[in-house]
């Protein structure tokens, strides 16, 4: 996904005027010269500078650089969907793992991402229970991580 | 030198545990640095979480040990498939692709392996020499200094290292953005934190280098629609035949790549590719025979080869000495120092030096082992070559997610993890550089901090910064990086425009 300087340049200037607005009520320091305000005005402010020089940049190249150019990707469905598993999976990851447990969303996560790959499914399956039990051996037993039990406390070893 | 302690730094590397270290290191390196789309600071950021539980010296270890390998390895995927294995190895694939299809694969393959330890060594002799007298030196440094030695590491990043320095500005910037999170300030007062108890603490480090080297790396993968690349050779020969006679012939060629390479590792925010790439080019300006360069030529590959390595050491010189990472793997390691409790600085050379010279021997096996290891590599090369990326991806995406939830038992973190990965992926395809980024988030609280404290002990006043020699020193080559190319730029316009 390529966008045309000058978009990047407008979010930039958003974000730079998003964070000299967030600054404006930081309080002066007894002591300190200059307050916890200035470090990030500095940066938002060359944020919105960079991003004014970037749309300048991005309308003059214009004709040479389309708004939004899609890569080949994107037309593909197969890799549009192996994206969006693989974002869903870390999602998934993040908002499961504590509820269900390490060792049920880890093989899912794992065959989720195998099968759309075009791994063969037993061959997915086989791995992706193998690699959640090693990775449980090395983290939980070997280095003491605490990852989640979730569901499965009941048999929590 | 210390002698005690240089005894002290040998008991220490030379501990089963500490070589069992590098060993299983080294085969883990050189297999992410054979494996294309895998890179070196990759296997750096992967390794983070497994150092995390191992003492100081076994830690750096693997680190130093696995970045090496990967860094030569890198050429063993560009010289059979013509992709290279990291983008060290970039600059000489498709010479190095060149000569494979003129036969000479095993001249190309043992190029880089010799040469690639020699200019680690060169390296680590330059880190060896250097370090403990800019470590003296800097012990004479204060807030001032410090400031613009900071000001000055971010200029190098944004306008020396990266195509477009606007670019660099503005991940400069965002980078620093991002290291202003939390109450880590001078004033200690909560900064973006939207109410958040996560957000306090600031942004990890870790969990956004994961992100980013390793995270986007999986992204780039899974959309990647290139048709694979098939292997041209069968079976590789002896590589170590004709070393010899090239290092004879071309011992000039090595002593500047090696030179070059290890001054711009040690330039923060340019590592071993940007190394790789102004090497080749130097070799190919200086060369008795320019014309063969490009058609299989093995000069560029000695020179390039070597750089891309010394690059590797001359990066840990201003890492260990002001904390100022180099590159990319030092940003991380820096990260892995302070958990350690070896904080960067002049003072880690006084108070612990064994530390330091634990450092420097590790360099220096590392760079040793490398040769038979990495004939070894050579010779499983093909296998490595075929191993199914569709397996290994989500291999690596489960062993980020479980490494980044270990260093603070997070689910944020994961989540920080994530949100890096993908911004990362879109910044590096709309060609914005990530060096910068990283510097930035490493560097800003340091440039903050000495900022404030500079202004606290001047009380307000500016002119202070450039009242000490070295300061003033330090302030001048700043403003000139910053000034010079604009202006020589706009000579070169308007002799242009002048008719001649």
């Amino acid at each position: 996904m390529k966008l045309n300087d000058a978009i990047f340049g407008v979010l930039l200037m958003l974000l730079g005027a998003a964070v000299l607005v967030a600054i404006r009520g930081y309080p002066k320091i007894p002591g300190q010269p200059v307050g916890p305000a200035l470090f990030p005005g500095i940066i938002a402010a060359g944020l919105c500078i960079a991003g004014v020089l970037l749309v300048a940049r991005g309308w003059r190249m214009r004709a040479a650089q389309p708004w939004l150019a899609w890569d080949a990707w994107v037309r593909s469905p197969r890799h549009l969907l192996a994206l969006a598993v693989l974002l869903g999976s870390v999602l998934f990851y993040i908002l499961a793992a504590e509820k269900l447990g390490f060792l049920i969303v880890a093989p899912l996560v794992l065959g989720a991402l195998f099968l759309v790959l075009r791994v063969r499914p037993l061959q997915a399956i086989g791995i992706a229970l193998v690699a959640t039990l090693l990775v449980h051996f090395a983290f939980y037993k070997l280095l003491r991580v605490p990852l989640p039990w979730g569901v499965l406390k009941g048999i929590a070893w | 030198m210390n002698t005690a302690a240089v005894l002290q730094a040998f008991a220490m590397v030379f501990e089963p545990g500490t070589l069992l270290a590098m060993v299983l290191a080294s085969l883990f390196g050189l297999f992410v640095g054979a494996v294309p789309g895998l890179t070196a600071t990759m296997a750096t950021a992967l390794l983070v979480p497994v150092t995390f539980f191992m003492p100081p010296i076994p830690a750096i270890a693997t680190i130093v040990t696995a970045t090496a390998m990967a860094i030569f390895s890198g050429d063993v995927p560009g010289c059979l498939l013509r992709i290279p294995g990291t983008p060290a190895s970039a600059a000489y694939t498709d010479e190095a692709f060149a000569m494979t299809r003129k036969g000479q694969a095993e001249l190309a393959l043992g190029a880089g392996l010799v040469f690639s330890a020699v200019g680690g060594l060169f390296g680590t002799v330059v880190l060896i020499v250097a370090a403990p007298a800019l470590a003296e030196f800097a012990l004479h440094f204060s807030s001032f200094e410090y400031f613009w030695l900071v000001l000055l590491g971010l200029t190098c990043a944004v306008f020396i290292t990266s195509e477009e320095p606007l670019k660099g500005v503005i991940t400069l910037f965002l980078g620093l953005l991002v290291a202003c999170v939390g109450l880590g300030n001078p004033a200690g007062f909560p900064r973006f934190t939207f109410g958040s108890a996560e957000m306090t603490g600031g942004i990890g480090m870790i969990a956004m280098m994961i992100g980013m080297f390793a995270i986007s790396e999986v992204i780039r993968y899974v959309v990647d629609t290139s048709p694979p690349a098939e292997l041209v050779v069968e079976k590789v020969g002896n590589v170590m035949k004709g070393q010899w006679e090239l290092a004879k012939k071309y011992p000039l060629q090595i002593l500047r790549g090696s030179a070059l390479g290890t001054a711009v590792g040690a330039l923060p925010g340019a590592g071993a590719d940007i190394a790789a790439w102004m090497s080749y080019a130097m070799s190919k300006k200086l060369s008795k025979e320019p014309q063969k360069f490009g058609t299989g030529h093995v000069e560029g590959i000695v020179e390039s080869g070597s750089a891309n390595n010394s690059a590797l050491a001359g990066a840990w010189i201003p890492a260990l000495v002001f904390g100022i990472p180099g590159d990319s793997i030092t940003a991380i390691v820096i990260g892995v120092l302070y958990m350690k409790n070896m904080n960067p600085g002049p003072t880690l050379f006084t108070t612990n030096p064994q530390n330091i010279y634990a450092v420097f021997l590790l360099f220096i096996i590392a760079n040793i082992i490398m040769v038979p290891l990495g004939l070894l590599c050579i010779k499983v090369a093909k296998r490595i070559l075929k191993v199914p990326r569709n397996i290994l991806m989500p291999l690596i995406l489960l062993f980020c997610i479980v490494g980044t939830f270990a260093i603070n038992n997070s689910m944020f973190e994961v989540a920080v993890m994530l949100v890096a990965g993908i911004v990362a992926y879109v910044l590096e395809a709309n060609r914005f550089p990530i060096a910068p980024a990283i510097l930035g988030v490493v560097l800003g609280g340091m440039l903050e901090e000495n900022f404030i404290t500079s202004m606290i002990k001047s009380s307000g006043s500016l002119s202070a910064f450039v009242e000490r020699p070295i300061a003033a020193g330090l302030a001048a080559v700043t403003l000139l990086v910053w000034f010079v190319p604009p202006v020589l730029r706009a000579l070169r316009m308007r002799r242009a425009a002048v008719p001649a």
